[in-house]
């Protein structure tokens, strides 16, 4: 039993890539990830990667930031301190409108930045794991969990007959640059 | 995905689509012709002014849609741009009808009331400014108010804004068509570039006159009151309903066999232009109202004391619901914005909804209110509507049919638009 992890096919062209991708699921290799430099067109649902659900999160997080200042500004100016602005009702609610409008604006915007660094690991200080640094530059990484997908040769020469520039056998999962 | 479109396709104006639109203008007609006879000459009249405002309004919008394609180098919509395309064939006859009904409304009287139980003989639009006498110190009708507007409100200035306003949006649409055509014969960037050039003009002319033409034609009918949003607010009024009225047609288009290369994706971005643009619309509005409120200052806050008397209220509020929940709620997720049946369903809640913005705009400072909140729209209102639907969909359409092939082929962008995919 080899220790290879992973099996990356790296490409030098998005073409040869998702010739890879094709020739990968023709044999049905399963594949575990794709990393590019560049968003690839359609390779979404080449790999049948689900919708993102990043629309939902933003819209709850921006119905939680319209009810909380709503909240707030009820309990500051009719529940504890009322005060008379011009003749208005203590609960005028078109002056409440802009402030809510923003707070739900302000929840959303940052409630989907926060879910997004969630959802992929990503913290500010924190180096990013990757399988193949030059992925982030300017090659195309294909990765293969190396764990059943036997015998490697085979994937090998898939990958080569792609177009792939290079295959790597990486023991660890992530190579690390902290 | 077919990739095989002819782009010869040609659209063919008959059946159903020619039948309906005929018995639409016929039904307007008789509406019209009714309306005068039974004494019901100023509601008429309002009604005239609203559709033709509306049916302005919507072809000047195709006009600014085609502007801004161009402008922001768009490559999504080349291929549905003979949509918009035929809204500025139409507009011309559409600014003359409204120019005539504006002219008319300027010069027939009638006796009728104005301001608080005075009677007078008045024009049937603008009787407020128009009124005789209204300028002239020591008449019974001086107005000091609107005295002082005179320079800006008067007949022959407003007749020549009109016209050159409208004229202006005419032409600069007859350019955008034409270069497109011959394009479609020639080839090349030339016409391109040519068109970017006159659309950036376009718009630099439409953005400074565009409010001026609504505080002309709908603001003025109150002319004590003024708003400095109100030609915003206007636009953003003409702006999604166009973008409704576009996105229906391609809808019914596709459905009846043309355009077979308008995708869900084509579409997809429509509905994300007319849920923005409704926001956008929610947000101009209600700028509007808030300052208005906020201030209470009795010259300002008139006009929406007026629309809350209680038989325009309940369509005042349902102004909000149609224009700003209903896309909001409706077609806020992808899904909803790529099935075709919910964004037609949209669609048709936002043009009813605009008209209905535009009737609350109107009526209650022509009309006024009359009898309970259900009898404020009549059969006139509906009558005159469905006219004016009628005629903008048969010289819309009758406009698509003379197109030489249903999408622009030599645009430079078309393959982009073809192969449009988000």
């Amino acid at each position: 039993m080899s220790s290879t992890k992973y099996i990356l096919g790296i490409f030098d062209d998005p073409d040869d890539l998702m010739h890879g991708i094709d020739n990968l699921q023709k044999n049905s290799v399963p594949i575990y990830d794709v990393y590019t430099p560049m968003p690839i067109h359609g390779i979404d649902a080449k790999l049948g990667i689900k919708d993102s659900r990043l629309g939902y999160a933003a819209f709850m997080f921006g119905c939680m930031g319209g009810t909380t200042i709503f909240t707030l500004v009820y309990y500051f100016l009719v529940h504890d301190w009322p005060m008379d602005i011009g003749g208005k009702n203590f609960f005028a609610i078109p002056d409440f409108i802009p402030v809510t409008f923003e707070w739900t604006v302000l929840y959303a915007s940052y409630g989907m930045a926060f879910t997004f660094f969630f959802a992929t690991h990503l913290f500010p200080g924190r180096a990013p794991r990757v399988m193949d640094l030059r992925a982030t530059n300017d090659k195309f990484v294909i990765a293969i969990d190396a764990k059943g997908n036997i015998p490697h040769e085979d994937i090998n020469t898939i990958l080569k007959e792609a177009g792939a520039s290079e295959v790597k056998h990486n023991d660890r999962k992530y190579v690390s640059y902290e | 995905m077919n990739t095989h479109n002819s782009l010869d396709e040609q659209f063919v104006f008959t059946g159903k689509a020619k039948t309906w639109s005929l018995v639409g203008i016929v039904v307007g007609l008789i509406t019209i012709a009714g309306g005068f006879l039974f004494g019901y000459g100023e509601r008429t009249f309002a009604n005239l002014l609203l559709c033709g405002y509306y049916f302005a309004c919507v072809c000047t919008a195709g006009v600014f849609f085609c502007a801004l394609q161009y402008v922001a180098q768009a490559g999504w919509s080349a291929s549905l741009l003979r949509v918009p395309q035929a809204f500025a064939k139409v507009l011309p006859i559409a600014a003359a009808i409204l120019f005539i009904i504006i002219f008319a409304g300027l010069n027939l009287t009638h006796h009728t009331e104005v301001g608080e139980g005075k009677e007078a003989v008045a024009p049937y639009l603008y009787k407020l400014w128009h009124l005789n006498g209204v300028t002239v110190k020591g008449s019974e009708n001086y107005d000091p108010v609107l005295a002082g507007k005179a320079g800006f409100l008067n007949m022959p200035f407003f007749l020549f804004r009109i016209f050159l306003f409208l004229g202006a949006y005419a032409t600069f649409g007859y350019l955008l068509t034409k270069y497109s055509n011959t394009e479609d014969e020639l080839g090349g960037l030339f016409y391109y570039k040519k068109s970017f050039t006159i659309s950036a003009a376009f718009l630099v002319i439409f953005g400074f006159t565009q409010p001026v033409f609504s505080f002309d034609v709908v603001m003025s009918l109150e002319a004590h009151w003024f708003s400095t949003m109100f030609g915003w607010y206007n636009f953003a009024a003409m702006w999604v309903s166009t973008l409704s009225i576009i996105t229906l047609t391609i809808i019914l288009l596709r459905k009846s066999g043309y355009m077979q290369w308008i995708t869900q994706d084509h579409l997809h971005n429509l509905g994300q232009l007319m849920f923005g643009f409704s926001i956008f619309w929610t947000y101009v509005w209600f700028a509007q109202f808030l300052l208005i409120y906020y201030a209470n200052i009795p010259e300002e806050s008139v006009y929406f004391l007026r629309r809350w008397e209680p038989e325009f209220k309940p369509w005042f509020w349902l102004t909000i619901i149609l224009n700003f929940m209903a896309p909001l709620l409706i077609i806020m997720s992808r899904d909803s914005k790529r099935a075709t049946s919910v964004l037609k369903a949209t669609c048709i809640i936002l043009i009813v909804g605009h008209w209905l913005d535009y009737f609350i705009m109107i009526m209650p400072g022509t009309i006024g209110a009359h009898g309970e909140w259900w009898s404020q729209i009549t059969p006139i209102e509906i009558g005159v509507a469905l006219g004016f639907a009628g005629l903008f969909s048969y010289l819309m359409l009758n406009a698509l049919s003379k197109f030489k092939s249903l999408i622009p082929k030599k645009h430079p962008f078309l393959q982009e638009s073809l192969h449009h995919h988000i």
